[in-house]
């Protein structure tokens, strides 16, 4: 999975056509480590989705405008607009119920 | 070591071990240490990340060998290097949906992706923050709402966040959030503190840090997100509402014992019952940390527990093997196995059992993190 800071958060997430998963992480968060992989895994299994994760300690503008509170916190973007947010790390077959039909 | 279960031609089945652990914190993850160096085949389940209320915990100045402190994740990152390089499997966010006797002596374990059984459990559930109860709360979780300063404080520099309760965990998680926040208000319903000395004096001592006595919050509210929470004055009865952009709430623990209803015998608060060796009343059912009904919740304790834990499991899967126990009736081989059990082990443990109990807390320990543990709400007050 790509990373993607403030700088370039418009470019690679709002204006990117079709649909942005992004991962709110940081190194320290236990939770953000183990879902890593399992996210790793779903974008080879969507490929019409663009993943990037972006590091809340690094880029804390962008965390505070989306009021991310808690991490980890996956965000998607459809054009440019929030569809979906899902707060806390969740196993890989709930992850995919959650997201099923959006990225389908 | 045999078998008893499987035809004789098979090769072990996927999903069959022989220790389930459920719990990979200190407790769960000692017991996996001793099991999997003993060479059993030990697969720990775990419904979050590994270190359960450890990995949440700032700071540990109270475990032995770090003089230093350590951090709470690098400590579970340690434990679980050690585990994994004797071979025990760990399987993060599994969460374990039911526990029920398998036949031929073995458990088998429902978790929301598989079927596994085993000849031995060592249950480690741990504890998770209870709920407060107050409308808000569920709603704002994950946007304002957190149980987990560790996990969370560093999302809320330059803001004001109020801190509920009064104990080790509420003033020690709000001394570590006034390193981001300007401002933290503890909410409590005394009008004294329950923590340690150390943390109160630090507390005191901290600028940033504000207290409301005798006050308990009622309404979380916000629109979108956390915007203020209003609390009322148990004595005055009046109601204030303090704007603040998170509420970290400290109000005890429950143990995550909810699956194990019917399965072990728990205490009137839902903390597992066992035996001075551990067991529980079910043969080949183990129970460590704080889950279990303990004296103290503290990290070097669980360990010890862990490591009491790993090797009933051990000294019961070796009992079970031999050709006698084999053949034997059930009642017959768990009660041969509970005797030679106890009369081997019970010199070492018994001593350990009636080791001095220390109060100290300085490594207060944390609460799960926001997103998961909203989804398992607290039970039963545990002071």
């Amino acid at each position: 999975m790509d990373a993607v800071t403030q700088d370039r958060f418009a470019a690679e997430v709002l204006r990117a056509p079709g649909k942005v998963l992004v991962d709110f992480w940081a190194e320290w968060c236990g939770p953000c480590r183990t879902i890593g992989p399992v996210l790793d895994e779903l974008e080879g299994e969507y490929p019409g989705v663009k993943f990037v994760k972006l590091n809340v300690d690094e880029n804390p503008a962008v965390a505070q405008s989306y009021e991310v509170m808690s991490i980890p916190t996956l965000l998607v973007f459809d054009d440019g607009a929030v569809v979906k947010r899902i707060v806390g790390a969740l196993p890989k077959a709930k992850l995919i119920e959650e997201l099923g039909e959006l990225m389908g | 070591m045999f078998d008893i279960v499987l035809p004789q031609d098979s090769k072990p089945l996927a999903g069959t071990f022989d220790v389930l652990i459920v719990g990979a914190g200190p407790g769960g993850m000692t017991a996996a240490i001793y099991c999997a160096r003993g060479r059993l085949s030990t697969v720990v389940l775990e419904r979050n990340t590994a270190g359960g209320q450890m990995a949440l915990t700032e700071r540990i100045e109270n475990y032995p060998g770090f003089p230093e402190g350590i951090s709470g994740f690098d400590l579970t990152e340690k434990m679980k290097k050690q585990a994994g390089q004797f071979g025990a499997d760990l399987r993060e966010i599994t969460t374990v949906a039911a526990m029920e006797p398998a036949g031929d002596r073995r458990w088998r374990i429902v978790t929301d992706e598989e079927t596994l059984t085993a000849k031995a459990v060592v249950l480690a559930p741990g504890v998770e923050a209870r709920n407060l109860g107050i409308p808000g709360e569920a709603e704002f979780l994950g946007r304002g709402v957190s149980y987990c300063a560790t996990c969370d404080g560093a999302l809320y520099r330059g803001k004001q966040v109020a801190v509920i309760g009064g104990g080790d965990s509420a003033v020690e998680e709000g001394l570590f959030l006034t390193k981001f926040a300007d401002a933290v208000y503890v909410i409590h319903r005394r009008d004294q503190l329950r923590a340690n000395k150390v943390a109160q004096e630090r507390a005191f001592a901290n600028p940033k840090m504000h207290f409301i006595w005798d006050s308990q919050p009622r309404v979380i509210r916000g629109e979108g997100k956390v915007e203020a929470v209003e609390y009322q004055n148990l004595k005055t009865g009046v109601v204030a509402s303090l704007p603040v952009d998170g509420v970290f709430i400290y109000v005890g623990q429950a143990p995550n014992t909810a699956f194990l209803q019917k399965i072990v015998d728990l205490d009137e608060w839902g903390y597992i019952k066992t035996d001075p060796l551990l067991r529980t009343n079910q043969p080949g059912v183990f129970a460590c940390g704080d889950a279990r009904t303990t004296p103290i919740k503290q990290i070097a304790w669980a360990v010890g527990e862990g490591a009491l834990a790993g090797i009933q499991a051990e000294k019961y899967i070796d009992l079970l093997g031999e050709p006698e126990a084999a053949a034997a009736t059930e009642s017959e081989a768990t009660e041969s196995e509970a005797t030679e059990a106890a009369a081997t082990e019970s010199e070492a443990t018994e001593a350990a059992a009636q080791s001095p109990i220390s109060s100290e807390a300085s490594g207060a320990r944390g609460t799960p993190t926001g997103g998961r543990s909203a989804a398992h709400p607290g039970g039963e007050p545990t002071a």
